[in-house]
């Protein structure tokens, strides 16, 4: 009996230490992704303080759900997630064990970002996971397109004000700059893209139809035969066979794929493989969201110059 | 869509007529009768229509498809404020969901079910611990859900070939006041790492020598109780203490003959970040209870467990998909009470597993275990093991293991096993 109310004391004095964290001071916002967090910093400025979870250069869909990550949402004032179940295989855990009733879903401090961003490839009719990794919500990749930047922001910046009201007129102030910014950004990024309107791409995995939907890129096909299933000889011999038909040269991969199978693609099609980075810090120049497009679009209009190709007239 | 339209033609039809009728609201009585009577047709045909259409978008908002007119995350649902002084005790604050609203929607409240079919074979001859050839141990049926903002519920049903049994079956609080994430209902123990990892979570076939002889038996600690976890703050590590209650029943283990024998476990478990890639994840656990072996004698003797487990990984962050690796090891002691006099056990195991491409690991592991009613048996043991996923949801898995009983026999075994999973299965810990 002595031992175990040895270890029952044991156990009751390190629930006794310390007490609760948190505190008033600049709220703590935590973001799934950096690009979450970089857009979070445009409109927070220096009043909030902002951290996040998954890297630029790792791939949002597996995340380890590591415990030092229960640490930063244990003290967040505000977790922004990208949502449309991009995080369902590691998010829920974390946010349980995080023991911060201000972050659960449904709870003020709990912001799905999507909430009013325009969402591609919804599914339509019944979906099995014969289709491979379907997301019924739709496809998760929204933020790379630049006016989903705007919502994203819009809804921290409402959410800021929420939890500090007596600094909305920054947020809004620093909000409207931010969109401004973008939309000059835009038109730039916009005309720099438009003697390519409608050029063919292929993609690795499906995380770029935001972007193609924006800057006009064609996209005819996917690496993955199926989301989340890696090439399979067959679907690659198909793959080369429609890229050469329809005279595509550009695949783009996100950085954390194998470039392997895509690298032959490209060398059996005379085309080039780009490696696209999705999110904010997947390169090193990229440090916040607008370096993320000018980074793609200068890959991107770099590599079409250099296959020497002409607008598209016949679109 | 086609009876959509329909309808709208006919409510079209309706209005027309009722238009109609009110022109003829003059004429003779039969005729405000009539119109009447078509009124009432319309005003049913109407609120039908209404119906319908709030049916069909719910269904559309719930299937995801509503972003135009309402954002999809949050579908037509009701809220209500949290009761006054409710989110000063650690709950939530701002609106709730009211549940319980008559929608076509409902059916989103269902929890999530999945079904994890485990399919197991076996070659080769083990003349101690013989197993079928081929067979369908347990299918594991897992429904999950938020039960209200205070509390989420899992259970976890293992389906045998012979019968049903609850693995799993809890609540968790994880909103409580002081930082407390507390948890009620049957669960697997937090003795260890490997013993509250369900059989689809670990790198092998078979549990560990050391669980099988000291921990419980095959399907290890798990029981009725109750848990209460607090993260321990300092600027340091992540550190976590677990408290927890059981009633005391653990196959052969923990016996309880009377109410007050209850067994407990703590658990102490820190982790570190070494660098982005790499972590370290170690823990001590303790967990007391009643055995049995003294009933006939009439006394009351207990068992002791003792363990230290740690488990260091590496997962490259840029290329994880592809690239991993976790070293695993416990060492657990017995002490265990007996009329003959107290057994001292010791036991253990050490395993490396590297995932080798996106879709292939290999691993191995190395058995050593006393025998908890007689110290002076020990078995050891070693497995190589090869894994492939077909997807995300599927795997197959191959086992080498050769084991030595205490008893002379050495049995050289090829285990197989499949396994695949239908719906949406939560996310387990970390």
């Amino acid at each position: 009996m002595k031992r175990h109310a040895f270890a029952v004391g044991l156990v009751a004095i390190a629930f006794l230490l310390g007490g609760p964290v948190g505190g008033q001071g600049k709220p703590n916002v935590v973001t799934t992704t950096e690009d979450l967090a970089a857009i979070a910093r445009e409109v927070g400025g220096d009043r909030v303080a902002v951290d996040f979870i998954a890297r630029g250069y790792q791939d949002p869909h597996f995340v380890e759900a590591k415990p030092s990550f229960i640490l930063k949402l244990q003290r967040a004032d505000l977790l922004v997630v990208v949502g449309r179940e991009l995080e369902v295989g590691w998010l829920p855990p974390l946010v349980q064990q995080s023991r911060n009733a201000r972050i659960q879903p449904g709870a003020d401090g709990y912001l799905d970002a999507s909430v009013n961003a325009r969402i591609l490839d919804i599914p339509q009719g019944q979906i099995t996971r014969a289709m491979g990794d379907v997301h019924p919500l739709g496809n998760p990749h929204y933020w790379l397109d630049p006016e989903n930047g705007k919502v994203i922001a819009q809804a921290i910046a409402g959410k800021l004000s929420q939890l500090r009201p007596a600094d909305k007129p920054y947020f809004d102030q620093r909000l409207t700059d931010f969109t401004t910014r973008l939309s000059e950004a835009e038109k730039r990024w916009l005309a720099a893209m438009a003697p390519y309107k409608g050029f063919k791409v292929v993609t690795y995995h499906r995380s770029f139809p935001n972007f193609a939907d924006r800057f006009s890129l064609d996209v005819i096909g996917y690496v993955e035969p199926r989301p989340g299933i890696p090439p399979s000889p067959s679907h690659t011999l198909e793959l080369i066979q429609e890229m050469r038909r329809q005279q595509v040269k550009i695949i783009l991969m996100e950085p954390y794929f194998d470039q392997k199978t895509p690298k032959s693609i490209a060398s059996q099609t005379g085309g080039q493989l780009l490696v696209m980075p999705p999110s904010v810090g997947g390169e090193k120049t990229i440090v916040d969201y607008f370096k993320l497009f000018d980074y793609n679009i200068d890959l991107l209009v770099k590599a079409l110059k250099q296959a020497g190709t002409k607008p598209a007239a016949d679109h | 869509m086609r009876a959509s339209r329909s309808r709208t033609f006919a409510l079209f039809i309706g209005v027309s007529l009722t238009g109609i009728s009110l022109a003829a609201g003059q004429t003779p009585r039969q005729d405000s009768a009539t119109a009447q009577a078509i009124r009432q047709e319309m005003e049913q045909l109407r609120k039908d229509f209404e119906a319908r259409l709030a049916a069909l978008e719910s269904r559309l908002v719930a299937m995801g498809g509503g972003q135009v007119t309402a954002p999809a995350q949050a579908p037509a649902q009701p809220t209500a404020e949290v009761p006054q002084g409710a989110a000063g005790a650690g709950g939530p604050s701002g609106a709730l969901p009211v549940y319980g609203n008559v929608s076509a929607a409902s059916k989103i409240f269902n929890p999530d079910v999945a079904v994890i079919g485990n399919f197991l074979g076996a070659s080769g001859k083990n003349e101690v611990k013989p197993e079928p050839v081929l067979q369908m141990p347990e299918s594991e049926v897992s429904l999950q859900a938020i039960v209200d903002p205070y509390a989420r519920a899992d259970f976890f049903l293992a389906f045998g070939e012979q019968g049903v049994d609850l693995e799993e079956g809890f609540v968790t609080f994880p909103t409580l006041p002081g930082g407390l994430l507390a948890r009620v209902g049957k669960f697997r123990s937090a003795f260890g790492r490997i013993n509250a990892s369900h059989s689809h979570q670990i790198p092998w076939i078979d549990r560990p020598l050391v669980t099988g002889n000291l921990v419980g038996g095959e399907e290890g600690l798990s029981d009725a109780g109750l848990s209460v976890a607090r993260l321990i703050p300092n600027p340091w590590v992540f550190l976590e203490a677990t408290g927890q209650v059981f009633r005391g029943d653990v196959n052969d283990i923990f016996v309880s003959n009377r109410r007050s024998d209850l067994s407990y476990v703590g658990r102490l478990r820190g982790y570190q970040d070494i660098t982005e890639s790499t972590n370290l994840d170690l823990g001590v656990s303790y967990s007391y209870g009643h055995n049995g072996s003294g009933l006939t004698e009439g006394a009351d003797l207990t068992t002791g467990l003792y363990g230290i487990d740690a488990t260091i990984r590496w997962r490259p962050l840029q290329r994880s998909i592809y690239r991993s690796f976790i070293g695993r090891s416990e060492v657990i002691w017995s002490r265990r009470e007996q009329p003959n006099g107290r057994q001292d056990a010791t036991g253990l195991f050490v395993s490396g597993d590297y995932q080798l491409g996106r879709r292939w690991f290999t691993g191995v592991r190395f058995d050593r275990s006393d025998r908890a009613d007689d110290a002076s048996l020990r078995d050891t043991g070693g497995s190589w093991t090869l894994t492939y996923w077909p997807s995300e949801f599927s795997q197959i898995r191959g086992q080498l293991r050769r084991t030595t009983y205490a008893e002379g026999p050495t049995a050289t075994e090829l285990l197989f096993q499949f396994m695949f999973n239908i719906g949406a299965h939560g996310a387990h810990p970390f």
